[in-house]
């Protein structure tokens, strides 16, 4: 719709790629994307680094604080999420949509599992009284775990807009729709990733 | 040359095989459209065409430029005359007319603030890279049109929000007053304007995160057929690089923004350290905070930042340099490979800002360092464009003038910021007006100049129309003379030791009172002077956009696609009637065996050849 | 951006090799892979920390963090099939990692700082 309302020419490599970079634009630009989302949770790390190196006392064990358990099945829940995306992208491929779209579908309900978990863990937080000004340790645990279900969050958003209004793009531009499964995959995985370090260095050190 | 054109193009890249074909395809979408009948709301309000996205970007951050002058014109009536009571002040802020310490550090945050997030930089990025840069590339449009409008409607909800804090919030304590640098632990106590800031700042970084993809996949990805990497116009390697600046460095700045809301709403300590004192009472917090993490985030984000400010302001004026000495740019490949190294290593100087912090004698020496390394690329760049100047038969048209006189006030701002670089020097220096004075001839007389050489050069191109060539001479000398006399004499009151921040300008300091008293009502007279100058402007911008002279495709008679291949100006929607084919460099000028001065970038072979051609070593292989 | 290559890309309709069914069913298999070997250092990160072996803080911190890096490796080279990507993507990734490891610096430059100057 947007490029005809541009007028006369289409936005070129919006779906197949450019010969000399090899990719259409909507991967480069998640990539891009990503390399930002490095450097905000990078900056987050570091930041857990210069408080914790420069705290005056003893740093709280996080598995002592916090519930190691529910999450790492949380960790298991995203891994598992992030297998199934990447099923619904490879069955796309495959020609597959309707089993493509069952495995979204169980990204998706991963997703509400995820933050089901992570909500019951507050929960749990909470009733010790463990609030994010209680410490550092709390306040920087909040922060980093809340603004990684901010991602998990937007990330079903688009999930449930695949398979709701997002879904009939498949009929008629069926690469494209193959594209954005890629494209959001790549994100859901970057969140993945970021948990993957996220869960040691504030549930087990 | 000729195996080349031979080669067939597919459908993919070129969409319509020949200008007959396009010109049907062309009448078709026409005749489409107006089935469709895009309505007023898509096509000016919620637009996707980057060259509207970049007139929005355009009249908004001028707006927001001539608000953040009027906070500065109020600043400098209270430096020049304290204690003295103002018409526009009792306007503003409806008291007695006389400006209150608080509302003084509102106007210092909000002005930073607002000049560099709200008005240089959506200035310099948004409106001339948005506009100009897909133009200049071959490209229909950038990449992804709805982020592009996501990103200009990010924007003006944070500057709203800026707005307001300063409307809204006077009777609860006023907008931000803590610099525009923010540093805790006073923002983290600070009134409730500092939280507005925060989600203000959240609203613009997210802005320029959409902005900056956007820039960087339609620079590598849609450029035309033929337009190499060497073939760029410098202003596109310009925005290129910023936009990597933009991504990469503006995320910690998000990340400590969102640790001070925390540090604000949530009653964190991520910025107070233990056993904090406000006002006789030991903050009841947890403690164990760092102030100085906010320094290093921030200024992780706001030295890069500075060449954002500088980066498209070079390449604006490279472009009108070349265009009006009739010359191609001189070490053009110097002048990208010092750009994209003036990049990587604006990363690694935060730390100069920070030489009063008590970091240890290591750590001074290894940032003065990288900081004296960081002056060489930018100036390679000066140099460059200066030694292009040497023998050309220079057009001193109005974009001339201000793209001249950024040469030597970007020099003046760069030069002065050596002492600051250096650890020793800067003890003395640190926090006086030397920093605003070598700060703001980086970015007044410096970009904000480039800005207007850039809207006098393209507002043909947007507007087909000129802007009047006599108020542009007033405006640009008027302006000229006024903001040398603004900043010079802050060089001597920080050299005399005046401290920056100081709400009568520091004549209650005995060893400052000298110099300020001196040298304050001057200022001030010039601050007024300029805003006085302004006006020609303005009036120019605004007459002319209806009323001036009518121009042709080609006023400047320019080689870059912008001005040989698209559609005449005004432009509507689409750009290209065919999509471009480049063959050569942006600045072919005064190639010596062709018959016009200037080759567009379109030309295939040099026209009608009266010589024999004495061509340089051949550029295709 | 060379001729020869848009004139290539012109003949040969985007379907490399990568895209036949049998390659896919293979790349099936890998992540199935990937996700046990993932699970398994969920598993062995817990055990180290929570087991029996009772690590000093240092060596508990080396030992999760290698796990980390590995399981992260895993994540981005295959489900982020950046072992298979295009020489771009790997400059930009190169180039965030750089400013990556500038940020990492930042409290080095904390802890240096107070050496150097007391």
């Amino acid at each position: 719709m947007s490029a005809e309302a541009h007028g006369h020419m289409e936005i070129p490599f919006t779906v197949h790629a450019r010969p000399d970079t090899g990719l259409y634009n909507g991967k480069l630009g998640v990539w891009l994307f990503l390399a930002s989302e490095v450097m905000l949770f990078g900056a987050l790390f570091s930041s857990l680094i210069l408080i914790r190196t420069g705290s005056t006392t003893p740093w709280p064990e996080g598995w002592k604080e916090l519930h190691v358990y529910p999450a790492m099945i949380n960790t298991f829940v995203l891994i598992a999420s992030s297998v199934f995306v990447i099923m619904a992208w490879a069955n796309l491929r495959l020609r597959k949509p309707k089993v493509a779209r069952m495995w979204i579908a169980a990204t998706l309900l991963c997703g509400f599992a995820f933050m089901g978990i992570k909500g019951y863990e507050y929960s749990l937080s909470f009733a010790h009284h463990h609030f994010p000004k209680t410490n550092n340790f709390f306040a920087i645990y909040f922060t980093m775990t809340g603004l990684h279900g901010l991602h998990v969050l937007g990330g079903m958003v688009v999930f449930a807009y695949f398979l709701t209004k997002g879904w009939s793009m498949h009929e008629h531009e069926y690469q494209r729709f193959t594209n954005r499964i890629e494209i959001v995959g790549l994100y859901w995985h970057f969140v993945d990733l970021v948990w993957i370090f996220l869960f040691p260095t504030l549930y087990l050190l | 040359m000729a195996q080349k054109r031979q080669v067939r193009v597919g459908s993919q890249w070129m969409y319509a095989r020949d200008a007959e074909k396009a010109l049907s395809e062309a009448l078709r979408v026409m005749k489409e459209e107006e089935g469709h009948h895009e309505s007023f709301i898509t096509k000016y309000v919620f637009s996707q065409d980057h060259k509207w996205i970049g007139v929005q970007y355009g009249v908004t951050a001028l707006c927001f430029l001539l608000f953040g002058f009027f906070l500065m014109i109020m600043m400098r009536l209270q430096l020049g005359w304290p204690g003295e009571p103002f018409w526009v002040i009792k306007m503003f802020f409806h008291g007695d007319g006389k400006l209150l310490p608080e509302q003084y550090n509102q106007l210092g945050a909000m002005h930073g603030t607002i000049m560099v997030f709200l008005a240089i930089v959506p200035l310099a990025v948004g409106a001339f890279g948005n506009y100009v840069v897909p133009l200049q590339i071959g490209a229909p449009d950038m990449a992804f049109p709805k982020l592009n409008m996501a990103s200009y409607w990010c924007y003006l909800p944070g500057g709203l929000v800026m707005l307001a804090s300063m409307f809204l919030l006077q009777t609860k304590g006023g907008a931000a007053q803590s610099g525009w640098t923010s540093y805790p632990p006073l923002s983290d106590i600070a009134s409730q304007g500092q939280t507005w800031w925060l989600v203000g700042m959240i609203f613009l970084i997210t802005s320029s995160l959409l902005g900056s993809v956007n820039f960087i996949v339609t620079i590598i990805q849609l450029r035309a057929k033929g337009m190499t990497w060497d073939r760029l116009p410098f202003f596109v390697w310009a925005q290129f690089v910023t936009s990597f600046l933009l991504l990469l460095a503006f995320p910690p700045l998000e990340a400590a923004g969102v640790l001070q809301l925390m540090d604000r709403v949530a009653g964190t300590s991520f910025f107070l350290p233990s056993g904090l004192v406000v006002s006789g009472e030991v903050l009841k917090n947890a403690g164990g905070g760092n102030p100085l993490l906010w320094q290093h985030l921030f200024w992780f984000l706001a030295h890069p930042e500075v060449y954002v400010l500088i980066l498209p302001a070079m390449g604006i004026v490279a472009e009108i340099i070349a265009n009006n000495t009739r010359k191609s740019l001189w070490g053009y490949r110097s002048m990208v490979g010092a750009s994209i190294f003036l990049g990587f290593m604006s990363f690694i100087v935060w730390a100069h800002h920070m030489f009063m912090t008590g970091m240890g004698q290591a750590l001074s020496a290894f940032f003065q360092t990288t900081t004296m390394i960081i002056s060489i690329p930018s100036v390679i760049i000066l140099s460059a464009l200066f030694i292009t100047l040497w023998g050309g038969s220079i057009r001193f048209n109005v974009p001339m003038l201000f793209a001249l006189a950024f040469l030597p006030m970007f020099g003046i701002g760069g030069l002065t910021g050596l002492p600051l670089g250096l650890a020793t020097t800067d003890i003395h220096l640190h926090d006086t007006y030397y920093v605003i004075g070598h700060f703001h001839y980086v970015v007044a007389p410096g970009t904000i100049f480039a800005m207007f050489a850039g809207i006098y050069y393209w507002f043909p191109k947007v507007t087909g129309r000129m802007l009047n060539e006599k108020l542009g001479k007033l405006h640009f000398w008027s302006s000229f003379v006024f903001i040398n006399g603004i900043f010079m004499p802050m060089f001597y009151q920080g050299l005399a030791g005046v401290s920056r921040r100081l709400y009568d300008g520091g004549i209650q300091y005995a060893h400052a009172k000298e110099a300020a008293s001196a040298t304050n009502p001057f200022m001030s007279a010039c601050a007024v002077g300029l805003f006085l100058s302004q006006l020609p402007f303005i009036y120019n911008f605004f007459t002319s956009i209806k009323w001036g002279e009518r121009v042709g495709a080609n006023p400047w008679q320019a080689n870059t696609l912008e001005w040989v291949a698209t559609t005449s100006p005004p432009l509507g929607h689409g750009n290209f009637t065919t999509v471009p084919v480049v063959y050569r460099g942006p600045y072919d000028y005064s190639l010596p065996g062709s018959a016009d001065d200037y080759l567009p970038q379109t030309t295939p072979e040099p026209g009608t050849v009266a010589a024999p051609v004495i061509a340089p070593a051949p550029v295709v292989a | 951006m060379s001729d020869h290559a848009i004139e290539q890309h012109d003949n040969q309709e985007h379907h490399d090799d990568h895209d036949s069914p049998e390659n896919i069913q293979k790349e099936i298999r890998k992540y199935l892979g990937v996700f046990l070997a993932l699970v398994a250092g969920t598993i062995l990160t817990v055990w180290v920390r929570l087991g029996p072996l009772h690590l000093p803080e240092g060596q508990a911190i080396l030992v999760a963090l290698i796990i980390a890096f590995v399981k992260g490796s895993l994540v981005a080279g295959f489900f982020m099939h950046l072992l298979n990507e295009k020489k771009l993507i790997y400059s930009v990734l190169i180039l965030t990692v750089f400013f990556f490891a500038v940020l990492m610096y930042l409290p080095v430059t904390e802890v240096l700082g107070k050496f150097g100057y007391h």
